[in-house]
């Protein structure tokens, strides 16, 4: 079975891309929204004299981690265990679900409040509660809008960033129950409507669901950065917490978090902290904890002496606001909750190369490294995406093409008598290729076949001595 | 095989040949030293918050929830450690509000109906203008600082730290730990920084010179 990300698209990339540029209020929006973000990532960024010092360090913390990670897991559980807490594991998103729906059924309650998480998403935890009959409600502010839309998270950390303020009002005033009539678009009246619609909910709440940023193997502590507070509100009211995190959010010691603590913030919301970051280990204040580590394709990249990189991705979104193809695309043309730079690394090798859609994704790139600079764990994401374009499966027409190019290079001779005759034919050859190489000339013009070749040139010439 | 043992087998076969590097730390382990309360302040206020700095805390802190309004504070436990003797000035300018204690613990609901809450802090940071809270004495659990609408904090000038990596290394794990940059906020609509969602909207902060 091929690992699910959750978004149900088997159309390969161009194909989504090519129906999302011709969407102008979708390319308006994010043209605006990552505009202003990377120019203040970049103010944010520039305050830190020791930047690039920070970034090898959470570069080198996350391989050491990774090559020993099944180490650290096992500590990470002893320090949670010790101080309260439960540790389960699951291999993939169905065992995932059914550890979470079988422990909230253990509560008695059919309702769970949820902090935004990729990972739930990842799973698509929500559906298959639903399925159990709990209800999940997302509580940040973009998920939200998401779920009350009925639509699908489009960036990592801003899930409804395709949507404008006047869209989200009217998504409001037709999903939610009591946003009042006289409801305008600024974001501020936007954030209240949403404060009242949730207030009640948190405060009835007895089961909360959440991811997990890092988790620190040496204390076994947790940690949640956010913005709105309705993380705080699922991650201490509740009676019950439940978070599920993938297996390489663990860090090796609190100190690590020194790091990552300067380099997140900066990098996401472009903030020189975020407003509220909650940190806890084991089951505090009485609270019932669970955690729950998932697996669902991460060690078959582990395995990847190229693609493993991938996995020291803290899910900033610096390398999606700069990158000029999510900017013109969107995010759901990626077709997997992992849109951008990093999905186009991380959806190929979580879920295989199987699809078109899958095969398309190393595709999605211009190369232009705009991603590896930004990155704050320094993922080399363009040579990750060479690794995979090579590892792709190529149409027929395109691996006999280069075995017959492979063969005329392979011998000076013929590569000299393939050119000569080139030349010869030279006023046949059409600006537009015909058939299945129409693909490569629909963007591009046949370069123009010289009428006679350099080798040729030279020899008659004695490199124009003669 | 349990799905432990499973996912602890496919890590060692799959992590065997990668590379285990040193870790460089030549970042900054500390910051500079100078003006930490005015750079503390100053970048408070740049989340949209209200700080004072003063050596008189019960007049600022009683003035404060006077232009508050509301009588209905709740005050956690071990408050009085605060900030010293000008925390009794302080709970003695209050004497005509309610001080809602906490003991026995206030329901979620009871949090919701408070017209505020003032609390201490373990660790203030200066370069991001971060209060870090640990439900020690003056703070109380995480809940208090979250549901009411108000909250105003109280820093000594000695809590005031430079860098991220000072404060890490005074903190205590062990400790449910709640970092706060200036009030509840969120980026969610077009990337603008909001302020005031589901924490509380107003954040007050008052800097004890001592
Ligand atoms: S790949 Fe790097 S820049 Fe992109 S989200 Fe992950 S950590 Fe951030």
């Amino acid at each position: 079975m091929s690992t699910f990300l959750g978004m149900p698209t088997d159309r390969p990339f161009p194909a989504n891309a090519a129906k999302a540029v011709r969407n102008a209020q979708l390319r308006v929006n994010l043209r605006k929204a990552t505009g202003t973000i990377r120019a203040r990532r970049a103010t944010a960024v520039a305050e830190l004299p020791d930047w690039q010092d920070l970034r090898s360090a959470g570069k080198a913390i996350k391989d050491h981690t990774l090559r020993h990670l099944d180490d650290y897991l096992i500590q990470l559980e002893e320090a949670v265990t010790a101080r309260g807490g439960h540790v389960h594991w699951a291999r993939d998103a169905a065992e995932a679900n059914r550890i979470v729906a079988g422990l909230v059924k253990a509560t008695g309650e059919t309702e769970v409040v949820k902090v935004k998480s990729m990972v739930t998403q990842e799973i698509s935890l929500n559906e298959a509660l639903e399925r159990e009959g709990i209800a999940a409600y997302e509580t940040d502010l973009a998920e939200l809008i998401v779920q009350l839309g009925d639509d699908w998270p489009s960036h990592i950390l801003v899930p409804a960033i395709h949507r404008n303020r006047a869209e989200i009002r009217e998504i409001f005033l037709r999903a939610m129950p009591d946003a009042p009539a006289d409801l305008g678009d600024q974001p501020r009246e936007l954030a209240e409507a949403a404060r009242r619609h949730l207030r009640e909910r948190f405060l009835r709440a007895k089961v909360g669901v959440s991811g997990a940023n890092f988790m620190v193997a040496e204390t076994g502590t947790l940690v949640v950065l956010e913005s709105e507070g309705n993380g705080r509100m699922c991650l201490t009211l509740p009676e019950t917490l439940i978070s599920v995190v993938g297996i390489e959010k663990v860090v090796p010691t609190w100190r690590d978090l020194e790091v990552f603590m300067q380099l997140l913030p900066r990098s996401s919301t472009a903030e020189r902290m975020n407003p509220y970051t909650s940190m806890w280990s084991g089951a505090v204040e009485g609270q019932d904890f669970h955690l729950v580590l998932l697996d669902n394709g991460r060690t078959s990249v582990l395995a990847d002496q190229v693609g493993r990189q991938a996995l020291r991705c803290i899910r900033c979104s610096a390398c999606l606001n700069v990158c000029p193809v999510y900017e013109r695309a969107g995010g759901h043309a990626y077709g997997s909750v992992y849109p951008g730079p990093i999905g186009a690394i991380l959806t190929p090798q979580l879920r295989g190369m199987d699809t078109p859609l899958d095969r398309s994704l190393p595709y999605a790139s211009t190369l232009c490294g705009a991603c590896y600079e930004v990155c704050p764990v320094a993922i080399d994401i363009p040579s990750v995406l060479v690794d995979l374009r090579a590892k792709a499966r190529h149409s027929r027409m395109e691996r006999l093409g280069m075995a017959a190019a492979g063969w005329i290079f392979n011998r000076p001779s013929r590569l000299a008598r393939a050119q000569r005759t080139a030349s010869r034919l030279r006023r046949f050859v059409p600006r537009r290729l015909p058939g299945p190489g129409a693909a490569w000339t629909d963007t591009r013009d046949v370069p123009p076949i010289p009428p006679e070749s350099f080798r040729d040139w030279w020899t008659r010439t004695h490199g124009g001595a003669r | 095989m349990s799905a432990r043992e499973a996912i602890l087998a496919r890590i060692r076969a799959a992590a065997a040949g990668a590379p285990d590097p040193e870790i460089p730390r030549a970042y900054r382990t500390e910051g500079s030293a100078d003006d930490l309360v005015e750079r503390f302040t100053e970048r408070v206020r740049d989340y949209k918050a209200t700080v004072h700095v003063t050596a008189d805390a019960g007049t600022v802190i009683a003035e404060a929830l006077a232009r508050r309004g509301g009588r209905r504070f709740v005050v956690p436990g071990g408050w009085t450690a605060v900030p010293d003797a000008a925390g009794m000035a302080a709970m003695s300018a209050m004497a005509d509000m309610e001080a809602l204690t906490d003991d026995p613990p206030l329901s979620a609901r009871d949090l919701d109906a408070a017209d505020g809450v003032i609390t201490g802090c373990a660790v203030a940071i200066a370069e991001t203008g971060t209060i870090v809270l640990d439900a020690g004495p003056g703070q109380g659990r995480r809940a208090l600082t979250l549901v009411p609408d108000y909250h105003l904090c109280v820093v000594r000038a000695g809590q005031i730290v430079s860098s991220v990596p000072e404060a890490i290394a005074r903190l205590d794990p062990a400790r449910p730990l709640t970092w706060i940059s200036g009030s509840s906020a969120t980026s969610d609509i077009e990337f603008d920084r909001v302020e005031g969602v589901h924490g509380p909207r107003t954040l007050e902060v008052v800097v004890i010179l001592q």
